[in-house]
């Protein structure tokens, strides 16, 4: 693990070289272990794929106390890479009605439309990393066999909840907003409600498992069509 | 009670001091783009040092007064009236309702503080009242503020007359030197590249946002052949696909995937966002140590420089 300047405030832990089911794992030891190290002089604490940034507290405390308890913190973490957060299921009505680019997608790959959503659901998924816009989850690493490039032209609006791919990551739109991912299905649990406690239902971390659902199930879920 | 927004100017939007402990879902930080002039307001209205006020970028704004209190406007010198008498900025002015408030367009500078006696009372999101627009979060509906608007204040018949006396006050030009903190992912460009960096001359964009400042200049490269998406914290200096260097400011997106060479010093990126396009900025290295020495300093200079009582 490498632990560089980041800012005036900030450090970053780099814990990997590439997005991996393990490195998630380091991850999500690392941020706990920091966030127990520095109590209430962490400000706060952003994940990602291979890296842990820390906000700090620099009228509370300084550069290398902040520095010394995180090496210090990283050091004692064991190979606890078996650690997993919660998991969760999430149900989606994979259709090509939400899932605008789901057929084309499937021939792009050489595969039917059942055999992606039955290879996009019977995969086990880590959120790598939560940004670009309030609540918005990646999720790795999708199969190869239904990897898919960013559209080259991005659409301008994809609804709230549709369930996408871009390269070997998946997610799940929290909001409606432009974007540049195959959209293959739509999910009735909101990934991001302000009106809701926890806010969104992962973390860094968690596991997701998608679970097919027919259209009315997704209905009956509370799931939107338009 | 409330303050009646009659034209909010080219952008104006409710602000604490910021978002803090919610980037773990995706959400930044907000808050003032200058803190320095957001706490001299709320200290010369002896006001909570977080309470929320409005930033008014550029000027042009109007509000129209409903309740009994004070006001006090800091930041950019946006030439101020009350009933279409000039009043001082960085001072304590009491108001009635029916008072006409006018902020006209910057003179230097373009981002102004204006703050009522106790703040305006507006529920937070997530611990704050700061507007991201681009998360629809924070202020009267998660949007800048629209004519018409109420903006909710608290009746207030006594408060000390402040003002921060005129040598004190910070002095907006249209060039400024941003100090930076190396990091990231420095050791990716080579000794020319940073020493270009430091030297040259950029100019501020037509892109310069609440999210962070483009800027216009000489090209930096790396050695980089794309990265994973990693945290970024306030300040941080991006170094696109073509060189031209953006500091990512309050709005700024919580992770991204370009390199950067280091984070600016936030008491120096508040004057950068003071800054319009076509205004120049210099960028000098020093150490975290000096930061921290520079932010102490700065810290204290905002609780005791002492204020004079006019009145």
């Amino acid at each position: 693990m490498e632990v560089s300047i980041a800012g005036e405030n900030a450090l970053i832990v780099y814990v990997g070289e590439e997005a991996s089911p393990a490195t998630a794992a380091k991850v999500q030891a690392a941020s706990d272990a920091i966030k127990q190290a520095l109590g209430d002089d962490l400000i706060d604490l952003v994940p990602s794929y291979a890296s842990v940034l820390i906000i700090y507290d620099a009228l509370k405390t300084d550069h290398l106390s902040v520095d010394q308890r995180v090496r210090k913190a990283l050091t004692q973490l064991h190979s606890q890479t078996d650690i997993k957060g919660r998991t969760t299921t999430l149900p989606v009505y994979y259709d090509p009605e939400v899932g605008a680019d789901l057929e084309s997608l499937a021939a792009r790959n050489d595969l039917s439309v059942d055999e992606v959503i039955a290879i996009h659901a019977g995969t086990e998924y880590r959120v790598y990393a939560i940004g670009f816009a309030p609540g918005f989850a990646y999720l790795g690493q999708v199969d190869e066999r239904i990897a898919a490039p960013r559209l080259a032209t991005p659409r301008q609006s994809v609804p709230r909840g549709t369930v996408a791919i871009a390269d070997r990551q998946t997610a799940v739109y929290p909001a409606a907003s432009p974007g540049g991912w195959n959209l293959i299905g739509r999910c009735p649990i909101r990934m991001f409600n302000p009106e809701s406690t926890p806010v969104m239902p992962v973390s860094v971390g968690d596991t997701v498992r998608f679970e097919p659902v027919d259209r009315d199930t997704f209905l009956e879920l509370g799931g939107e069509l338009s | 009670m409330s303050l009646e927004v009659v034209l909010p100017g080219m952008l104006s939007l409710l602000q604490d001091r910021g978002r803090f402990g919610a980037h773990n879902i995706g959400l930044t930080t907000g808050g003032p783009l200058d803190p320095k002039a957001y706490r001299y307001c709320n200290r010369l209205l002896s006001n909570a040092s977080d309470s929320t006020v409005i930033e008014i970028s550029f000027g042009g704004a109007h509000f129209r007064c409903q309740a009994h209190t004070f006001i006090c406007v800091t930041g950019a010198s946006m030439p101020l009236t009350i009933n279409g008498e000039t009043k001082a900025l960085w001072t304590v002015h009491p108001v009635a309702p029916g008072d006409d408030i006018q902020l006209a367009y910057a003179i230097t500078g373009c981002r102004s503080y204006l703050g009522v006696a106790d703040g305006f009372q507006i529920a937070p999101s997530f611990g704050s009242t700061a507007t991201v627009m681009r998360e629809q979060i924070g202020g009267l509906h998660g949007d800048k503020l629209l004519p018409g608007d109420l903006l909710p204040c608290i009746e207030v018949k006594h408060r000390k007359l402040l003002r921060l006396a005129p040598k004190h006050q910070p002095r907006y030009q249209n060039r400024t030197t941003v100090r930076v903190v190396p990091g990231y992912q420095q050791n990716h460009f080579s000794q020319v590249e940073l020493n270009r960096f430091y030297s040259e001359a950029y100019k501020v964009s037509d892109r310069c946002d609440r999210m962070g400042y483009r800027l216009e200049g000489a090209a930096i490269t790396s050695d980089m052949q794309g990265m994973l998406s990693e945290g970024i914290c306030f300040g941080a200096i991006q170094i696109p696909a073509d060189g031209q260097p953006i500091v990512l400011l309050n709005d700024r997106q919580t992770i991204g995937g370009y390199p950067k060479l280091g984070s600016a010093l936030s008491l120096d990126a508040a004057r950068l966002a003071q800054l319009r396009p076509g205004d120049i900025v210099h960028f000098a290295p020093i150490t975290e140590f000096e930061a921290h020495n520079a932010l102490h300093l700065a810290e204290s200079a905002i609780y005791r420089l002492p204020l004079e009582q006019f009145a």
